[in-house]
């Protein structure tokens, strides 16, 4: 087996369990932290894809925030609201066909975006030694995508200022 | 290739597990007990010999292997027997970057002691330490216990929260010594500034007669970082929910919190992931602040300069490989030391100053720590 075979099967085993773990986020609602060990299991395996892609700082990156802050977040108001099993997230029909509706039309834009991505990025033969490192990705983020990164800062800063406003109470 | 990856994990598990772990727990509570006037553990004997309690970490062994494990009633069993793996798990590949020494020309090969120079360095202690915090989560949530689901929100919130400070103040160390693996920090710190030189960096003439003055400090992270030590010192003290830090756990107070329905060889290895979180403070503080394997005014390379014309090329390096290897054990001692001193001497920190703490002290001051630094290097010029 070579390397690139190699390569071509762990992109397959972890592109499927990062499918299978958002399913069973999806399926497994009723029993809130299955579906939080689920969502563990989809951010783990896009991390190894995106080391499959010499991607490794956004790897870390992706583990470091999402797995390690993200999804503590997400325990802690679970643990903090305490849902009891079977009450949280009762479905009824309509719902159901609503979710698989929209389940269907991201697919047709995930679709249609791969497509996109895929005739105009021929993938490299070979990542270059030393490309996809913080270096890299920090001079991208402040030349390239300096506009991007600060209108999504803006974004949250904005979403941050909201929250504070919503859950302010009057006369504290 | 493989092999020697495999040779470097396996040796460093031996030395982690069979040496630093039961000598931590040993001074962990010779020291408890010299801070509370007492004797401390000192009973354990093998057909008389009891060499200070140096046997208590092979007692306590035993004793955890062969006590009763139990489960919690309306405990989620294959969660709550997954969490201490949880812990233990990420807090010893965390040692993956630690550079317990150097790189060593040997022969033709070059000998590097740090199982794996990965490219994020520092970053993969931060994500280890971060993913073993599920650990403690996932036993609080499968405990069925009150307590333990209090430690376990408490314990939550407190990695989110010093999760964010603790990165930023890390920011400023990565500024000065331009990367963010730790063999490259300590390299850089291997080497000694010239005071007359620092007060030049800041524009500050130095007369003619102060030019040839000859005293030097080493360069180490502590010197160049003084406030993002102790910000690190306090985040990374928090986020591994340490003493004065553990209201996770406090024992008066939750009964032990998320960890309090563990028993037997699954407790045992939440005293384990506390240990290695001790330690590997310990080890970062070191690599990071205190120069790593560095020998204050003795560069690497005046070592070999030095002993290889009297004692051949293989020798010398043997010789700082070992006088390395000690450098760096002393100063993780000291800073085992340290952080027992604290935990000693400090009182527990209640839950919501924890968090005032981290969001309107901490917070603001790792920014401006990542300010300052960068404006002083562009001041003296270090960037570009």
């Amino acid at each position: 087996m070579t390397l690139i075979s190699a390569q071509v099967y762990l992109f397959y085993g972890f592109a499927g369990l990062a499918v299978l773990g958002a399913l069973g986020s999806w399926l497994l609602v009723r029993n809130a932290m299955a579906a939080v060990m689920s969502l563990i299991v989809t951010v783990v395996s896009l991390s190894v894809l995106y080391v499959l892609m010499g991607a490794h700082a956004v790897a870390a990156l992706q583990l470091l925030i999402q797995a390690g802050t993200a999804l503590v977040l997400l325990l802690f108001v679970l643990l903090l609201v305490n849902p009891d099993p079977g009450g949280f997230g009762t479905r009824d029909p309509g719902q159901v066909v609503i979710q698989i509706i929209g389940a269907a039309a991201a697919l047709a834009v995930g679709f249609v975006i791969a497509g996109t991505v895929s005739v105009t990025l021929p993938l490299p033969a070979e990542a270059a030694p030393g490309s996809g490192g913080f270096r890299e990705l920090g001079v991208q983020l402040v030349t390239v995508y300096a506009v991007p990164v600060e209108a999504v800062g803006l974004l949250l800063l904005a979403a941050v200022v909201g929250a504070v406003v919503q859950t302010r109470q009057e006369g504290r | 290739m493989l092999a020697i990856v495999a040779i470097k994990c396996g040796l460093l598990l031996l030395v982690l597990l069979g040496f630093l772990v039961p000598a931590a727990s040993w001074i962990e509570r010779k020291q408890s007990a010299l801070m509370q006037d007492r004797v401390g553990a000192n009973r354990a004997e093998i057909s008389g010999a009891r060499l200070a309690g140096l046997l208590h970490p092979l007692a306590d062994l035993v004793k955890l292997v062969s006590k009763q494990d139990l489960v919690p009633e309306g405990a989620s069993r294959a969660l709550f027997e997954l969490a201490p793996w949880v812990a233990v798990i990420p807090g010893i590949a965390a040692f993956a970057v630690i550079p317990f020494a150097g790189v060593y020309p040997f022969a033709d090969e070059s000998v590097s002691l740090v199982a794996a120079d990965i490219d994020w360095g520092l970053l993969h202690v931060l994500l280890a330490a971060a993913l073993a915090s599920f650990g403690a989560v996932l036993a609080g949530w499968s405990s069925n216990h009150g307590g333990a689901r209090l430690g376990a929100v408490r314990g939550a919130a407190q990695v989110v929260s010093y999760a964010a400070p603790l990165g930023l103040s890390a920011v400023g160390v990565f500024l000065v010594f331009g990367s963010v693996k730790l063999t490259d920090m300590v390299v850089a710190q291997d080497t000694t500034l010239r005071l007359a030189g620092v007060v030049e960096a800041f524009g500050v003439a130095v007369p003619g007669w102060a030019q040839g003055f000859p005293f030097t400090i080493p360069s180490w992270g502590i010197v160049l970082q003084p406030l993002g030590f102790l910000l690190f010192l306090t985040c990374v003290l928090a986020q591994q929910g340490r003493p004065p830090f553990d209201s996770s756990e406090s024992g008066g107070e939750l009964a032990g919190g998320y960890r309090g329905e563990y028993t037997g060889l699954r407790g045992g290895l939440f005293d384990l992931a506390d240990l290695l979180g001790l330690l590997l403070i310990a080890c970062l503080l070191t690599s990071i602040f205190f120069g790593g394997w560095a020998i204050p005014w003795l560069s690497t390379d005046a070592i070999l300069g030095g002993l290889a014309p009297f004692v051949g090329e293989a020798l010398a390096t043997i010789v700082c490989v070992a006088l390395h290897l000690t450098s760096f054990l002393v100063k993780v001692l000291a800073m085992v030391w340290l952080q027992l001193l604290i935990r000693g001497s400090l009182p527990r920190v209640r839950y919501d100053q924890l968090m005032d703490l981290c969001w309107k002290r901490i917070l603001p001051l790792s920014l401006a720590n990542v300010f300052l630094t960068a404006s002083a290097m562009v001041l003296v010029g270090a960037v570009g």
